[in-house]
């Protein structure tokens, strides 16, 4: 994953509260191989009829959109990491919302993919802005990590992210190799775990 | 030298934090060992990372396998092709990289939050990880225990650690006791509905009070499970004799002198009195009423005897109206007068022995109205059930006993509803398309979800409760 501070691109807006991670990826596409492309499955049930034809969601309005903007609680629910890739195989690489599932917002940074929270009121103006562009084949939006600044058409807002989330996103750590780095700790702390009682299960061998 | 430096009050959690960091960055992420990591074929993903970097698994010794979210129910050897694959491929990897695995013929099969705790690998104390948002459930035991997505599955199966910010500290204390007919489900439905699906992001929810340590361990692990549903990523309760008795003897648990060793190391496993934390909220737990979802999420719930709110009497008028839109509910009407397609007891919420219990005391004698499918949240809790008879109660009334797994909780291995039906389901999520596209879930205890199978309705299981001891009287000793 290569590290990112600034990034230019269109918005959408998809107000609701409470987006999970069931709708964002419905759990009988999560046995495909990623390398077939998740983009197609994200929110597949609010995008596509049982017929299977569009229902005009203005995510498929916006073209080429990498900026997202929902309502509370985006990404609460399962663990599922599909529904990260199935956004960022759709293309974006920011999601703007009042709050975020733990999980999801974890799963997110370890993809690039920025969870900017905002308050309620900044959501609703900026969804608004995202809706006022869309005539224009999507509204403009720019977002800057560091400076923790986003703009949609001429509306700005600040987003919060902790300092652990803005390093990972900005640096584009592969985990494995950094704690790679660890690993006289790991192998003395794990000496001295050996030692507690019912650390190692009894009876599955070592 | 205890008692001569004066040290800080510590949080349960800040203990266990403290027992598994490795390393802590200069950005405050923290570096924790892991002891149990549980992967099942949802980590799939995961292994495949590992194989691209060639990478092989640090300690196949701390690392379980579990077939459970595709696993076919009604016969072993069925299922989708998708399933069988799944499961297949779990098998493939664990048998690579030298993990036991828990497979479908497996006599301990079962959910993986079911299986740890019977297994005796969920221990107080420990740092338990898989890539489920309901590893929050081992937290009633006193275990440091949440859900991890597949990247970081990856990362634990590489290094036995996981990088990870320490969550706040909340304390849920519910005063007084239950009153009767009220579950742990139920505790914890209200207390979502009350603060907010995402109330307590950020949090790891310590639960307190008197209604607390009352419960079963399984009733604990009920309300543990349902923290993520609240938004927390960590549920705990501090270990006590009730958490001993039920780790004792299992079969990973420790033995002989390590027993005792074990046991005194886990008095600590508590918050200090005068210990600080982030939020503290408080309930009377003799408020806590027989509670049901009414919307597509689980903040969207109401006591059995309220009526389906109008969007701007709740919180959140936009979300109602869409949930209501979705669950074709009217406004005003009484949800007792709310008809159901069919029943689901079991998942890792509520699966247990003690869940299908209470199900069965308000389905014996009786017929189901509504089909509805049984299914034990281990293969474990599905012999005992059946040795005391369980099975034929659900099946005399009418219901289906199938073999252990998710099941229609998530629904991949095929148990789902069709548009449109109505779900009575003891499970622990009712989002949009969970158990079908277009499906509709009203979430409950178990004993409400027998109850609505009797009279095809959401139902109050306390009127059922005080027919169920009549019935019971009238029938004498023979009639079980
Ligand atoms: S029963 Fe449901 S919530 Fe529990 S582990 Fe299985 S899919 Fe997840």
């Amino acid at each position: 994953m290569s590290g990112w501070t600034v990034h230019s691109g269109r918005a959408v807006a998809l107000m609701a509260d409470n987006i999970d991670t069931d709708q964002l990826i419905p759990a009988r596409f999560m046995s495909v191989p990623r390398s077939e492309g998740y983009g197609q499955f994200l929110l597949h049930d609010l995008r596509f009829d049982d017929t299977g034809a569009s229902t005009g969601l203005a995510l498929d309005a916006v073209p080429g959109a990498s900026v997202l903007i929902a309502g509370r609680n985006f990404g609460s629910g399962s663990s599922r990491e599909a529904a990260v890739y199935a956004l960022v195989d759709f293309g974006f690489r920011v999601v703007v919302a009042p709050s975020f599932g733990d999980i999801f917002a974890a799963n997110a940074v370890n993809n690039g993919l920025l969870p900017a929270i905002v308050s309620e009121a900044e959501a609703r103006v900026l969804a608004q802005a995202a809706e006022d562009g869309m005539a224009a084949g999507g509204a403009q939006a720019r977002v800057d990590i560091k400076a923790g600044r986003l703009r949609v058409q001429d509306t700005t807002a600040r987003f919060a992210l902790s300092d652990i989330d803005r390093t990972k996103l900005m640096q584009g750590w592969d985990d494995i190799d950094l704690t790679r780095a660890h690993a006289t700790e790991i192998a003395a702390f794990r000496a001295a775990r050996r030692a507690v009682p019912g650390a190692w299960p009894a009876g599955a061998g070592t | 030298m205890t008692g001569a430096i004066p040290t800080e009050p510590l949080t349960l959690l800040d203990r266990l934090w403290r027992d598994h960091e490795v390393a802590r960055r200069e950005d405050g992420a923290s570096l924790l060992w892991v002891d149990r990591h549980l992967v099942h074929e949802g980590s799939h993903h995961a292994f495949a990372k590992l194989a691209d970097r060639g990478l092989h698994v640090a300690e196949p010794g701390l690392t379980f396998a579990v077939a459970d979210h595709y696993a076919p129910t009604r016969d072993r050897a069925g299922g989708p092709d998708q399933a069988r694959e799944m499961i297949a491929r779990l098998t493939r990897n664990a048998e690579a990289h030298g993990i036991r695995l828990y497979g479908l013929r497996d006599p301990r099969q079962g959910i993986v939050h079911v299986l740890g705790p019977e297994q005796g690998l969920t221990l107080p104390g420990l740092s338990i990880v898989c890539g489920d948002s309901h590893t929050s459930t081992h937290g009633a035991f006193g275990a440091l225990a949440f859900g991890i997505g597949a990247t970081d599955v990856a990362h634990v199966l590489a290094t036995q650690c996981v990088w990870a910010a320490k969550p706040r500290a909340m304390r849920l204390t519910f005063r007084g006791k239950l009153a009767p007919g009220v579950t742990a489900k139920d505790m914890a439905l209200g207390w979502i509905a009350r603060f907010g699906a995402d109330a307590a992001l950020g949090h790891a929810v310590e639960y307190a009070g008197e209604a607390v340590e009352a419960l079963s361990m399984e009733g604990r692990m009920t309300l543990c499970n349902l923290s993520i549903e609240g938004g927390a990523r960590f549920g705990l309760i501090p270990p006590d004799a009730k958490t001993i008795a039920y780790v004792d003897g299992r079969a990973h648990a420790p033995g002989g002198a390590k027993w005792d060793d074990a046991v005194a190391t886990w008095g600590v496993l508590r918050s200090d009195p005068d210990a600080r934390f982030d939020r503290e909220e408080e309930i009377d737990a003799a408020t806590v009423a027989p509670t049901v979802t009414w919307g597509i999420s689980p903040e969207q719930a109401l006591p059995i005897d309220a009526s389906v709110p109008h969007p701007s009497d709740t919180r959140h008028p936009e979300a109602a109206l869409a949930a209501l839109d979705y669950m074709g509910l009217k406004p005003g009407d009484p949800l007792e007068s709310v008809r159901v397609d069919r029943v689901f007891i079991g998942s890792c919420t509520n699966g247990r022995l003690e869940d299908l219990r209470a199900a069965a005391g308000i389905l014996r004698g009786r017929k189901a109205r509504v089909p509805g499918l049984v299914s034990p949240g281990s293969s474990v809790v599905k012999s005992m059930a059946e040795a005391e008879g369980l099975d034929r109660v659900f099946r005399e009334a009418g219901l289906e006993w199938v073999d252990s797994g998710c099941s229609m909780c998530v629904g991949m291995n095929g148990d789902l509803a069709k548009a449109g039906e109505r779900v009575a389901s003891t499970t622990n999520r009712n989002f949009r398309g969970r158990q079908g596209r277009g499906a509709r879930t009203h979430l409950m205890s178990p004993a409400m979800a027998a109850a609505a199978a009797v009279t095809g309705r959401l139902s109050d299981v306390r009127a059922l409760q005080a027919n169920a001891a009549t019935i019971e009287v009238a029938a004498g000793e023979g009639a079980a």
